[in-house]
């Protein structure tokens, strides 16, 4: 558990200067930013439509969440994996991390840890920031009425939805970007998965579910009325995903010094 | 306690169907600068990395400080510190950030990293980004990441690569500091004897994955035969002269050439030729030196 600690602090030390970890905080400031943005320089035309609290929070999460569960989250896991393994293809630093005297599994696990961390962070600051930015609009001008509906349990469970979905594209990826070293594999892997799960999921394909990239699309759309389900299919699919790659990205690691 | 820092017994390792390392066995004394030489190819980085276990032994073939390495790997690892080919360093860090990342992993103070950077030379680039570190700065970098730790054992691989002559200098000192002053163990590789052989106090050689010599340096002398050169006039007439007679001479450029037995026999030799109407002008008894006896060793043919 301390060599889990201590490689994941030294994760943290060595990517705090790459666009990986910058864009786990970017991304949710510059869309919830642009957003709020737009909804306040808009919002005589929003008043206009005279919507009801709720719609009106559903109509400005739903701008973060459209474009971040279909596109930005798919592509920023699969830069991330790719970014997180490729600081030590480039640096061919493998064969150090491994001679340190630390557990070869705790190295590996902290790896993996720190790129779900990231997500986490960047999912949490999406939740944070667009509940925060709701309230500074009615704040700024209260007749945008943001304040009178809290749709703090719906967000956190759509965004706990898309973080469990998006650990299997991760443990893919993952997997995928510790296999080949250079820039093109991986990404481009990833960017076919990305059109294979969305084209799948927007279809309402029945299998949908078993291409990980579909899941984050998947667990946006909601299906039944009623308050929503954190764990169904797709998000089981995903964390089966998740376990299986990421044991056999340990094997892939394990053997990785062999050069 | 072992005496030894490093054995290994009939160690073998293959890369697919080729045999890369071939019933190694190793003995490195504690205290020791052990000169790890070898040809390209030969199998030191092989062998180094397997010492670090990143290449996986087979059971009780490989013994650090007495200790069986596949099952205390970690204490193992602990007690050891690696420079392996060129060093591995996060570019995008400065050469000071490299070395507190390590202590992060290792749980050493970060004052250690300080005075690390000094005694390799590179407090006034520490603050410089390793990606813009000439050759021998990232080698003095990977010299100092290896130190960090204090370890009892250092292992280097070509650890003057790149370096300018000033720097190779620098390097032997701290070697040799490391060893006298402060009990270290030192296992340095090396493709050149002439780097390592004023340094080390006791030599492997290794080709095509043999150790073909182990010892002190000194007994790498004892290896060294003289050969006696005799300049005659009619060389061919003498040489044969010399073979009917059971005494195996050969040519080599101007002179005769044989193995060096004894004074008196060379006394006798030179007599044999005079009296049968030779004109010796002169007897040279010589020794190869250390760096040709390598190649001889490491290329028979």
């Amino acid at each position: 558990m301390q060599a889990l600690l201590i490689s994941l602090r030294s994760e943290f030390y060595k990517s705090r200067k790459t666009l990986a970890f910058w864009a786990a905080i970017l991304l949710p400031v510059l869309i919830c930013g642009m957003i709020a943005s737009g909804t306040y320089l808009k919002s005589e035309k929003i008043l206009g439509m005279n919507y009801p609290p709720n719609v009106l929070w559903m109509n400005f999460a739903g701008a973060a969440l459209g474009i971040m569960g279909s596109l930005i989250l798919p592509f920023y896991v699969i830069f991330m994996a790719f970014s997180v393994n490729n600081i030590e293809h480039k640096n061919d630093t493998w064969k150090t991390l491994f001679s340190q005297p630390l557990n070869k599994f705790s190295i590996y696990s902290a790896k993996y840890l720190y790129a779900v961390l990231l997500i986490f962070i960047c999912l949490a600051l999406f939740l944070l920031l667009t509940y925060g930015s709701g309230h500074l609009l009615h704040l700024l001008n209260p007749r945008l009425r943001f304040n009178e509906f809290s749709p703090w349990e719906l967000l956190s469970r759509v965004y706990s939805r898309l973080f469990l979905a998006s650990m299997g594209i991760l443990s893919l990826q993952f997997f995928i970007s510790l296999v080949w070293a250079d820039f093109l594999k991986p990404m481009g892997l990833g960017f076919i998965g990305l059109i294979a799960g969305l084209i799948a999921a927007s279809k309402g394909w029945e299998y949908a579910y078993t291409i990980p990239y579909s899941h984050p699309a998947m667990a946006l759309s909601m299906r039944k009325p009623g308050p929503i389900v954190i764990f169904t299919q797709e998000i089981y699919s995903s964390l089966i995903y998740a376990l299986v790659f990421f044991i056999i990205g340990y094997f892939i690691v394990a053997k990785k010094s062999i050069k | 306690m072992s005496e030894l820092a490093i054995e290994t017994k009939g160690l073998n390792y293959h890369f697919g169907n080729q045999k890369v390392v071939d019933e190694l066995s190793l003995q490195v004394p504690r205290g020791s600068i052990y000169g790890f030489l070898g040809p390209n190819g030969a199998g030191k980085t092989t062998t180094i990395k397997i010492l670090l276990n990143l290449l996986k032994s087979p059971e009780d073939t490989v013994f650090i400080f007495g200790q069986e390495l596949n099952h205390n790997r970690i204490a193992s690892l602990k007690r050891m510190g690696s420079l392996v080919e060129q060093p591995a360093i996060y570019g995008h860090l400065t050469g000071k950030e490299n070395l507190y990342n390590r202590c992060i992993l290792l749980g050493v103070n970060r004052s250690r990293a300080l005075d690390m950077l000094q005694l390799v030379g590179l407090s006034q680039a520490a603050d410089k980004k390793a990606s813009a570190y000439s050759l021998g700065m990232k080698q003095r970098l990977g010299i100092a990441l290896a130190l960090l730790s204090d370890p009892e054992l250092l292992l280097l691989d070509e650890p003057t690569n790149g370096l300018d002559p000033n720097g190779i200098i620098e390097i032997r000192n701290l070697m040799v500091e490391l060893t006298t002053k402060h009990h270290k163990t030192i296992l340095v590789s090396s493709h050149l004897l002439a780097e390592i052989e004023r340094t080390a106090t006791h030599l492997g050689i290794i080709n095509k994955g043999k150790l073909l010599f182990q010892g002190r340096i000194e007994g790498l002398q004892e290896l060294n035969k003289p050969t006696l050169e005799i300049e005659v006039d009619r060389l061919d007439s003498a040489s044969a002269f010399l073979i009917e007679r059971g005494v195996g001479a050969t040519l080599a450029g101007n002179c005769l050439q044989l193995p060096y037995d004894s004074a008196a026999e060379c006394a006798r030799i030179n007599r044999l030729l005079v009296q049968n109407g030779f004109n010796v002008s002169g007897l040279k008894q010589k020794k190869k030196d250390l760096e040709h006896l390598f190649l001889d060793i490491t290329n028979p043919n």
